[in-house]
Parts: structure tokens; sequence; C-alpha cells
């Protein structure tokens, strides 16, 4: 069974820091220069992708396990985006496309 | 080979070998995983399309509630190092540290619990309610319960599993995958509150 916990527990630790620190530097950003969705979302990812490599150990795994995960659950959230074309058009009143 | 032979090795030499070398228990559990990736990316899909095409989306969450997610957030990834340090104890077979650090780590997801619930009292008693607020669009109430009370019954049941799964492991009654495989589940709960935070606190504080 592959967990890659075996190994020596520093990455885990960089890892915990890692996300502690993105945590604060987001809050700072958001205090300071305002919430933008782009900064946000960009430093989520980044804390997101410490968490599955590093805590899930997901780096350790076979690349099959990566590749069956990743791209599936990516293709179903960028799909997702479509909403965003009818919320605009909800805010500006308009009617549906002919 | 023969149909006796096949089983008498239960098939084994048949088998294909697992392509993903891992066991059918913790491969259930990251498929659970990516399901539920999806179920929180639809809810917090909805959340942003409702947010969006309201004119009048209150800003409410002043510095205070900003500090407490903040401090929600250091509880929740300290849980998730102290889950690993549950399972690294379950693997050397030291028993007693896995239940310590399992306990700990549950003691924490009740401890998030606990803050949350103080501000979900925080905004109920500010008129907060599912389907109208004292300050504009009416759907706030109904986006913020439900994404953060989502969260919330996921980090209530991890603590539960946790408990579970760590009573079990001291009594020998569960191993050291199962410890692993609720050691996954722990790591998504914190993984979904890393997107909450800015997506429901930071972009809806006040300016």
């Amino acid at each position: 069974m592959s967990t890659g916990n075996n190994g020596s527990m520093n990455t885990s630790y960089l890892a915990y820091a890692g996300i502690l620190a993105l945590a604060v530097i987001q809050v700072v950003v958001a205090l300071t220069r305002g919430p933008s969705l782009g900064r946000m979302l960009i430093l989520a990812g980044i804390q997101a992708y410490l968490a599955v490599m590093f805590f899930m150990h997901l780096r350790d795994e076979k690349p099959t396990l990566r590749i069956a995960l990743i791209p599936a659950t990516l293709f179903v959230l960028v799909m997702l985006n479509m909403v965003w074309a009818d919320s605009f058009r909800l805010i500006h009143l308009r009617p549906f496309a002919k | 080979m023969s149909e006796a032979n096949l089983t008498m090795d239960h098939g084994a030499g048949v088998m294909e070998e697992r392509p993903f070398a891992i066991p059918s228990s913790k491969l259930v559990m990251w498929l659970f995983i990516i399901s539920d990736a999806c179920t929180f990316g639809a809810v917090l899909f909805a959340y942003g399309y409702i947010r969006n095409s309201a004119a009048d989306w209150p800003l409410v969450f002043e510095a205070a509630s900003i500090w407490n997610a903040l401090l929600m957030t250091f509880i929740l990834v300290t849980s998730s190092l102290t889950i690993l340090l549950a399972v690294r104890a379950a693997q050397s077979d030291d028993r007693a540290a896995t239940f310590r650090w399992t306990m700990i780590t549950a003691a924490g997801g009740i401890l998030f619990a606990l803050l949350h619930i103080r501000e979900w009292m925080s905004l109920i008693s500010q008129g907060v309610r599912l389907f109208q607020n004292p300050w504009g669009a009416p759907m706030f109430g109904a986006t913020f319960f439900s994404v953060t009370g989502l969260h919330m019954a996921h980090v209530i049941g991890g603590v539960v599993a946790l408990i579970v799964v760590g009573v079990g492991y001291k009594t020998g009654r569960y191993a050291t995958k199962h410890v692993e495989i609720w050691s996954l589940y722990w790591h998504f709960v914190d993984l979904v509150w890393m997107f909450v935070v800015p997506l429901i606190y930071l972009l809806n504080m006040k300016r």
C-alpha cells in the first residue's frame, strides 16, 4: 500500500507552514488591497495543491491514480463555469436569447 | 488452468494486477472525495450564480469575522497535521499514540464547529434568516448557511468517524488502513475550507 507516510514528516511540516502562510497572505491581501476573486482563487488553488500532494500524499501514489482522479474532477468544475453567462444576463435584466 | 485450480486459488491466477496499487477501500474513499468535491463545487457555483445576479448583495463580514475565519483555518489545518501524526503512529503500530493523535484531531474538529456555530449565532442575532436579512439580497442567508452548513456537516461527520476509528484502532477492531482512509477524508474537509474562506468570507467583507 503506497501511503507515502513512511518517510520523513518534514515535507508535511513544510506543507503545513506553507498552507498557513498562504491563508495569512490571503487575509492580509484582502484587507489591504481588497478581495480580488482571481487572487483569492490562485492562493486557494496553491493551498489545495499542497494539501492534496503532501497531506493526502497523492504525489506518492501511482501516476494512474492521479490521472484517474484529477482530470475528471477538473473537467466537471470547469464545465460548471457555463452558468456565468446566465447570471450576467439576469443582473442586466436581459431577456433570454431568441 | 482448470476450473478446479481457479476455484482453489480464488481466481488469483487470472486476476489482473490492481491498477492503482491501493486497497479497494482507499480507492472508494478517493472516489467519494472527488464526487464530494464536485458537490461542493456545484454548491459554490450556485452561490456565485446567485451573488452575481443580485444587484444588492450585502457585504457583511467585519474584521472580527475575518480573523475568526483565519483562526478556524489555523485549527483545521493543524488538525490535518495531527491526523498525519496519527497515521504515522498507526504505521509504527503505536496504538496509544494513534488514539491520542486521533482524539486531538477530533477535538480540533469540535473546536472548529463551535467557532462556526458562534459565527452563525452572531449572524442570526443580527437578523439573518434563510430568505431574509436586514441588508440586501434575501438569498444571502440561504447561500451562506447552505455552503457553511454543508461543510460543518462534513466536519461533524468526520469527528464522529475519527472517534469511532480511533477507539476501534485502540481496541484492535480497526487496522492501520482505516486510520489512513479517514485521514484522507479529514484532509478533504480541510481542503474545502480553503475555498470557503476566500469565496464566502473574504469576498463578502465590509469595505
